[in-house]
């Protein structure tokens, strides 16, 4: 065998998915004998048979893998519990492997993989999307780009109807329902919890009620948070995604029933806070 | 002076793995240490904390970048967006030489992120040189490879591991770094005499040593980075200080993290194998104020 042909061989042993005891299974599911694949590249000592020795390299592929998903949707893992979790997970990777050179990545596909799967998650869809969106959300603000700011006293400056952009690692989420609450409890009660101890799936009642929530994923001092915002600043904040003027985020919302004074304060303490918390940067 | 000529920066003394649990005392103390190795991964981000804290370091302290998924046994080409970031973070930190490891781990694009070992052929050799040299023209900064722990030995193999490693860094050119808790692991793996290894690779192309710990189960030992260092890998070091001088040398302590103190105290033994006028601070300044600036100043 040539080097391709040994890492082809290994690679597609490595990455099968274990047994129900964290075993490597003797076939993968498209019909290779993994016992065969073993023992044709890797040799054999007088402790462990070829099949062992590979089955190393399988168990720590996985291991992997599951702890790093684990780290970056512990919501998700607490909202399913481990068993169902790990059967999520496994799933998954067999359909997105990772494609990038850091762990980082390995969930950014989730989201849309999940879309399509919604039987790992039956009875709790809504709240495990959300969760998978949020969690995602943060990871992405966690290290996105940030640009150039504009202050409060630089927005003042710059005209009456300015072009603006939110900072790139900001996301605006629509929820079904406060699972960045869920989150934040899950996180307060997890503090000190081992990583490794098992997780039990969450009981329903300790799952948020449906309630459209608006939230904004920032980073403040280098730390992420999640800031709870209306139905007017998210359709607002929307606008600036991409490049837009002030006067294209008021008109993107319903202002029915509030007058011409009330719509001024109401944008005037909108754009002053999120000058404030430093989310507008200047158009590239 | 360098010990060689693939290490120009024997001086650099002994140096820890910049790990997450440690930032803040790190920032907040600015305890005297001679380097810090980051994992080269972790900071080839667009923003936010971790490039915050790196440049904190950065004004400091030396930095050294060691990655993880470079891949040069992978047959599959160089990932180029993988060598842009890389050499963005390259300019950022300023390292003197960047190390990535002997070993494998994708094929068409797709990531195992482990560090898979060799089959020792002429033809691996030869692929995992020519990456390297590719690596290192577009990099434009010194690039070294690795020793890995291994679990497996192939039936294609044609050559001991530490031939193979020689082979590699002679047709590449490029220097090494030996980890010596990684050939007390296969060795025990593979039932060879570590110092075999020790003995026979080009010393003169030694540019680094990273020292760690590992886990040790009823068939075979992991490369776990969980523990200290134990007595027949500091011997193995010793032995390895003694045929290529003193060399810049790094512990590794990747999970179950003790506290700074420990962690630094655990490397800071390696100093007792190295002549003491060979390893100097990173901030000569900081030194003359703290107590631990005599055991580590010129």
């Amino acid at each position: 065998m040539n080097l391709d042909q040994i890492q082809r061989a290994m690679f597609h042993a490595v990455r099968q998915p274990l047994t129900g005891n964290d075993g490597m299974r003797n076939t993968a599911p498209d019909g290779t004998s993994l016992r065969h694949t073993a023992e044709q590249v890797i040799k054999r000592n007088d402790r462990l048979t070829s099949f062992e020795r590979l089955e190393i390299y399988n168990r720590q592929y996985w291991f992997r893998m599951i702890s790093s998903m684990s780290d970056d949707f512990q919501g998700l893992r607490v909202i399913l519990g481990d068993k169902l979790f790990h059967k999520l997970v496994i799933s998954y990777l067999v359909d997105h492997p990772s494609t990038s050179f850091t762990l980082r990545n390995l969930g950014s596909k989730l989201e849309r993989w999940l879309h399509n799967h919604r039987e790992y998650v039956a009875g709790v869809e809504n709240i495990a999307l959300d969760m998978v969106k949020l969690e995602w959300a943060e990871v992405e603000a966690f290290d996105g780009e940030a640009w150039e700011t504009i202050g409060a006293e630089d927005l003042a400056r710059l005209g009456p109807d300015p072009l603006l952009r939110l900072q790139p690692y900001i996301r605006l989420l629509e929820l079904s329902s406060p699972v960045h609450d869920l989150l934040l409890r899950i996180r307060q009660r997890r503090r000190n919890a081992d990583d490794d101890a098992p997780v039990r799936r969450l009981p329903a009642r300790s799952l948020p009620k449906p309630q459209k929530t608006f939230v904004a994923v920032h980073r403040l001092d280098n730390s992420v948070y999640f800031k709870d915002i209306d139905a007017e600043a998210f359709a607002m904040l929307t606008t600036f995604l991409r490049e837009g003027s002030i006067s294209e985020a008021i008109d993107s919302v319903d202002w029915a029933g509030r007058s011409e004074e009330q719509i001024s304060a109401a944008v005037r303490d909108y754009f002053a806070q999120w000058a404030s918390l430093g989310w507008f940067c200047r158009p590239a | 002076m360098p010990a060689n000529r693939f290490n120009g920066f024997t001086e650099y003394g002994v140096g820890i793995g910049l790990r997450i649990p440690h930032y803040s005392h790190i920032l907040e103390k600015k305890p005297v240490v001679d380097w810090f190795e980051i994992i080269s991964e972790n900071f080839m981000v667009d923003g936010g904390r971790p490039l915050y804290v790196l440049d904190r370091i950065l004004e400091q302290y030396r930095v050294v970048q060691h990655g993880v998924s470079m891949y040069f046994g992978s047959v599959e080409p160089l990932n180029p967006e993988h060598l842009k970031r890389l050499k963005q973070l390259v300019k950022r930190t300023k390292t003197p030489w960047l190390s990535d490891h002997l070993c494998w781990g994708s094929v068409d694009g797709t990531y195992s992120h482990d560090l898979l070992p060799m089959p020792y052929t002429f033809e691996a050799a030869r692929k995992t040189a020519e990456k390297i040299r590719q690596a290192r023209d577009f990099l434009e900064v010194p690039v070294i490879v690795e020793n890995v722990s291994s679990y497996a030995e192939f039936h294609v193999s044609e050559m001991t591991e530490w031939e193979f490693l020689s082979e590699v860094v002679e047709q590449a050119d490029c220097g090494m770094l030996f980890d010596v808790n990684n050939i007390y692991v296969s060795s025990q793996n593979h039932d060879f005499d570590p110092m075999d290894y020790i003995e026979n690779v080009p010393h003169h192309r030694v540019a680094q040593i990273h020292i760690a710990g590992h886990s040790k189960y009823e068939k075979y030992i992991l490369d776990t980075h969980d523990h200290p260092v134990i007595d027949p890998v500091w011997r193995l070091y010793e032995r390895a200080i003694e045929l290529i001088g003193p060399t810049a040398t790094l512990l590794e302590w990747d999970d179950r993290i003790p506290s700074f103190e420990e962690v630094h105290g655990e490397a800071l033994k390696a100093k007792q194998y190295m002549p003491v006028e060979r390893s100097i601070p990173a901030n000569p300044a900081i030194a003359v104020h703290s107590p631990a600036g005599a055991e580590a100043s010129a």
